[in-house]
């Protein structure tokens, strides 16, 4: 079984609509949206939220006003400013350590469980797809992440699936590091930016530092042919193979509108052909 | 006055609008520092090229154990929530990675065994470009906890200030909310296109949680569909910002020149969100 | 002397889990007297890291002195060798026959982690 994990660094440069067309075209597939914090895949899959899983995660602390003498033990014990001048607990600042209600005097404090997002198993045309929604200001979406792919192993595993096709998160933190580790196959969606550009040198850094050797993919070139050059050079000097060119297209935008992928909505476009080649070269490289 | 720029969705030009808002204020001889909170990829440096005339080290806190003290109680094992320190055989072990810097275990610690020594996080680097003040975080490549840093680097905002411009990092979660708070006032920026229209939902979600007051700006105003502006009337959210789909912006953009300086006349959007913000905020 | 085996089942007829951290179970083997016990690998965690610390130390209490499995990252590695916990590796193995391979010795023993630090 392979998993493919689609990343950028950078933002908005076109992983989800790429993701979208791969689905299109790769035949036998568990899909997984692992942009757990701004999820936008099943916008144009158009999944059927079969199965809705909770997501426990992390602890925030509770004070029983009853029995608190607000002795302000907790607010000098707490290094997260979690605890308001009228103990009140501040559920955002709260970093789950339990060291207030460790040190409690009157044991006033109780850790409860938070109910952080929701796991969904669902169906679409295009195969079996694992996504999900973390709760409005939650944290751990690493661990979310690693729920999505997990759910995505066990179904691609139970139904003997070769391919796991993974819409990855912007940046390089938590939830990216819990996208692509223990992975076997990355491509990077960039553009020929300047801020894109620097984006990607500090993403191959992170697959390196996991021993990946990511794929790269140029996404919108006509913006700025010579960005274009300056990421090939880069991606030399990386030693990173560039697997895609794809023009930039209204018709990706209305493909959206649409909610369909290019390679639906004009598969003559230029953009939907360099996708398709792209997904055949992708295909030889992962043997799939 | 603390301005943040955000958005659920990346890519919709956050970075544009804090950069070019910073760069208007000081235009207008206000005193402004941009705090550059994205510091998985910060970028407000490729747009303003700042001097940086210091890089300190952030740091966060992580235990350090005297063996020869330790009597073996296991209490600072009990008491981590993260896992970060664990009770093996005659030994503690650390695992830096894991740990929150809560100080749970040095204080629990029956024998002064466990005192704090520090993990280096990412560098937080302050610079000036044109007499304007700005502060990046850089997180360190394979550091998982980027809110400590955040935290680092809006200590930085002069307090003296007229305006702070907080840029902040994409999606919902912690480094967003760090990155928002003490906001007077959070401008959403989204595109109107369907991905768009959902992660600008997901961040009002966000907002509402924080109870500030916020509008949306709409970029490549010229593309997609019309549902962000029907969202925006049903919920009652004022739009003070749009700026139309233009290959000029977006070259000088990919080569990291200043949209004002490219393109000065769009230095009346940029009017256009003070006036707003004065109105909605008397003081 | 007890051994450690990451487990798929709850028998000798199970296969290896090549996951340490995230095993279902650890069977427990003695070979002193040739029985088992299967334990669960039971995960407390706050964060989506920390599983192979935790399984170190499930079969550290259950003092198995040498453990079976398929890839240790780095801090399971510090924590069984601060356990005095000697580690094997074995792939596509049952569980009888990494126990016999380990009896007569064809085993591999690991030196570090063979896998680096990872959150599944």
């Amino acid at each position: 079984m392979k998993e493919l994990i689609i990343i950028s660094g950078k933002g908005g440069t076109g992983k989800t609509s790429i993701v979208a067309s791969l689905a299109n075209i790769f035949d036998n597939k568990v899909l997984a949206d692992c942009d757990v914090d701004a999820a936008d895949l099943h916008l144009i899959l158009n999944p059927d939220f079969k199965i809705k899983k909770e997501f426990w995660s992390g602890k925030t602390a509770y004070i029983y006003k009853d029995k608190c003498t607000q002795c302000s033990k907790c607010q000098e014990l707490c290094r997260f400013d979690a605890i308001s001048a009228n103990f009140a607990i501040d559920k955002i600042a709260c970093e789950g350590c339990g060291v207030c209600a460790y040190f409690c005097p009157q044991d006033a404090i109780d850790m409860r469980e938070n109910l952080a997002g929701h796991v969904f198993l669902s169906n679409t045309v295009h195969g079996s797809m694992v996504h999900a929604k973390l709760g409005a200001g939650e944290d751990n979406s690493g661990k979310l992440v690693t729920e999505v792919r997990k759910h995505a192993k066990q179904k691609a595993e139970e139904n003997n699936i070769p391919l796991i096709l993974v819409d990855g998160p912007p940046g390089i933190g938590c939830p990216v590091i819990a996208s692509i580790t223990g992975a076997d196959n990355i491509l990077i969606v960039t553009e020929p930016t300047l801020s894109s550009l620097h984006d990607l040198e500090r993403v191959v850094n992170l697959a390196n530092y996991f021993h990946i050797k990511p794929f790269v993919c140029i996404n919108k070139i006509d913006i700025n042919p010579s960005k274009v050059s300056e990421i090939v050079e880069k991606c030399a000097e990386l030693e990173i193979e560039i697997i895609g060119k794809i023009p930039y297209d209204e018709d990706i935008t209305k493909a959206q509108v649409k909610k369909q992928s290019i390679v639906e909505f004009n598969q003559e476009s230029q953009a939907a052909k360099e996708i398709i080649s792209m997904a055949n070269e992708l295909k030889r490289r992962l043997n799939i | 006055m603390q301005i943040s720029i955000a958005s659920g969705k990346g890519g919709t030009g956050k970075t544009t609008i804090a950069t070019n808002l910073a760069y208007f204020l000081k235009k207008q001889n206000k005193t402004v520092t941009l705090l550059d909170c994205d510091v998985e990829e910060p970028n407000c440096h490729l747009f303003l090229h700042p001097t940086w005339t210091s890089t300190e080290k952030s740091t966060s806190k992580i235990p350090l154990v005297n063996m020869s003290k330790c009597i073996k109680c296991g209490r600072c094992g009990d008491i981590c929530h993260f896992g970060a320190i664990a009770n093996i055989k005659d030994t503690v072990l650390v695992f830096p990675e894991l740990c929150h810097g809560c100080g749970g275990c040095s204080i629990v610690c029956p024998t002064g065994a466990i005192t704090e020594s520090e993990k280096e996080i990412g560098d937080v680097q302050t610079g000036t470009a044109d007499g304007l003040e700005i502060v990046q975080g850089l997180l360190k490549v394979g550091e998982p906890m980027s809110p400590p840093l955040i935290r680092s680097v809006k200590k930085y905002a002069n307090t003296d200030d007229e305006f702070v411009i907080v840029d902040c990092p994409p999606g919902t979660s912690c480094p967003v909310i760090e990155s928002l708070k003490n906001s007077d006032f959070i401008l959403l920026i989204t595109e109107p296109t369907p991905f768009g229209l959902n992660d600008l939902k997901l961040a009002v979600d966000v907002v509402n949680e924080l109870k500030i007051p916020f509008a949306v700006g709409i970029n490549r105003s010229t593309i997609g569909d019309s549902t962000v502006w029907d969202y925006c009337k049903e919920q009652n959210i004022p739009i003070i910002l749009e700026i139309p789909h233009d290959r000029h912006i977006a070259r000088a953009y990919s080569e990291g020149i200043l949209l004002l300086k490219a393109l000065p006349q769009y230095e009346e959007k940029f009017a256009d969100i003070l006036e707003h913000i004065k109105e909605v905020l008397p003081s | 002397m007890k051994i450690a085996i990451s487990a798929t089942g709850n028998d000798l007829c199970s296969t290896l889990d090549a996951r340490f951290g995230r095993t279902s179970q650890f069977i427990i083997y003695d070979l002193d007297n040739d029985s088992y016990i299967s334990v669960d690998n039971e995960q407390n965690l706050t964060s989506a890291q920390g599983a192979g610390i935790q399984s170190a130390q499930t079969i550290i209490k259950a003092e198995a002195e040498a453990v079976i499995t398929g890839n240790v990252g780095p801090n399971a590695f510090r924590t069984l060798t601060a356990g005095n916990v000697d580690i094997y590796l074995g792939t596509g193995l049952t569980v009888q026959e990494a126990i016999d391979k380990f009896k007569n010795g064809t085993l591999q023993k690991a030196s570090g982690n063979n896998v680096e630090g990872h959150w599944m």
